[in-house]
């Protein structure tokens, strides 16, 4: 039987930081307001470069972390909502900029939590032999659907790309478990990049909704809710308890939401990862980022057992356990 | 019921409970931001098997009390 294991993460954010005073020069918002109510305090913004330039730069340093060749790259998946293009694909432009010739590339549409969709699907692929290995990236340029007038949500996202080197090996290690859902009838509480089907032979004056739209109660209700469960879930089915986990790395979306999550799992803070004070949200970055950050740190170490759980549009959900 | 919701709130905003009175207010008086307030309304949900849709108007703990009611009919 084949796993997938993680042998090299990498990220990259632009450089531009945004503090969350620089937020209220533009909008009637403050620091106190904004930290309070979600952990962020300041968050990287693009000043220029789109997702595939960091998504790129994401993957030129998985190359150089996991000492592999372009060309023996199997499979590139990129989970972004912020894509440079409908098409080509992200993933596609990363392809053509690392030279990875021989790998199959294409995106993957899950908002928050893309990055665990795209982990899911790399990993099908090396259980089934199919590939030997995959890139996959979470890459968002958030700020270009941000609505710098809407101070509930323009505070609350960021910009940034992060991913994932997985290869496939006999040993039992890397993505060991999983629990998954969609729940599509809730789908319009967060929403984004609307494209209504005008033509030149029907009214083309609707308007479209490009920036992100977030009902705050729905998100906050569905988050503290399904996140636990999902979690509980992934726990029963590969029956492990807190007591195994060295570590629960949840998207970054909300320290508020967190909390609620660990008192729900009755899986103590110390266990969770946050790292929402310096990105903000960034979608389907956010989980790649953090994890990438624990690795450079040393608080995942060679042995570590952990859960990444992920949430957000769609509405989607998955958490997954990990062994490094 | 004011009971219940009492110590559902007082929990949730670390007040004591004794403190809270059906015409307390829920930003003013007991420091409550948006999501304590959602936080207040799942659990209430929780504890009365109701569902709760607009939360928007609040003021105060009276508020709360008189939309579970409404909630349960």
């Amino acid at each position: 039987m084949y796993y997938s294991k993680i042998t090299a993460t990498g990220a990259c954010v632009p450089d531009m930081i945004v503090t969350n005073d620089d937020l209220a020069k533009i909008v009637d918002t403050n620091d106190e307001w904004i930290s309070s109510r979600s952990g962020i305090k300041r968050r990287h913004f693009s000043k220029g470069e789109n997702t595939s330039d960091i998504a790129a730069g994401v993957a030129k340093e998985l190359i150089k972390k996991a000492s592999v060749d372009p060309l023996d790259i199997d499979l590139i998946i990129v989970a972004s909502v912020s894509a440079d293009y409908t098409t080509p694909s992200t993933a596609c432009l990363v392809q053509g900029i690392i030279g990875a010739q021989n790998a199959v590339a294409f995106d993957i549409g899950a908002a928050c939590s893309g990055f665990i969709f795209g982990l899911s699907i790399a990993d099908k692929y090396i259980k089934s032999g199919i590939y030997k290995n995959a890139i996959v990236i979470g890459a968002e340029v958030l700020s270009k659907y941000l609505d710098f007038e809407d101070r509930g949500t323009c505070v609350l996202f960021g910009d940034g790309a992060a991913g994932v080197f997985v290869e496939r090996t006999e040993e039992r290690i890397g993505l060991l478990a999983e629990e998954m859902g969609s729940d599509g009838a809730k789908g319009m509480a967060l929403t984004a990049g609307h494209s209504p089907a005008g033509n030149a032979f029907n009214d083309t004056s609707r308007q479209a909704k490009r920036e992100i739209y977030m009902d705050g109660r729905a998100i906050f209700d569905f988050a503290t809710r399904t996140v636990p469960k999902s979690v509980k879930r992934l726990m029963e089915k590969a029956e492990v308890t807190a007591d195994d986990l060295d570590f629960v790395l949840p998207h970054q979306a909300n320290s508020r939401i967190v909390e609620i999550i660990s008192r729900k799992l009755k899986i103590p803070m110390d266990k969770f990862y946050m790292n929402m004070d310096k990105y903000g949200n960034t979608s389907s970055a956010s989980i790649p980022i953090a994890l990438n950050e624990m690795v450079e740190k040393g608080i995942i170490k060679v042995g570590s057992v952990g859960v990444l759980t992920g949430f957000g549009a769609g509405l989607t959900w998955g958490s997954m356990l990990i062994k490094f | 019921m004011f009971e219940r919701i009492r110590e559902i709130i007082a929990d949730q905003t670390g007040k004591d409970a004794d403190e809270i009175t059906m015409e307390t207010n829920v930003k003013t008086d007991l420091e409550a931001d948006s999501l304590d307030l959602f936080q207040i309304i799942n659990d209430i949900e929780d504890e009365f098997d109701v569902k709760i849709e607009n939360v928007e108007g609040i003021e105060t703990v009276g508020d709360v009390v008189k939309l579970v009611e409404s909630s349960k009919e």
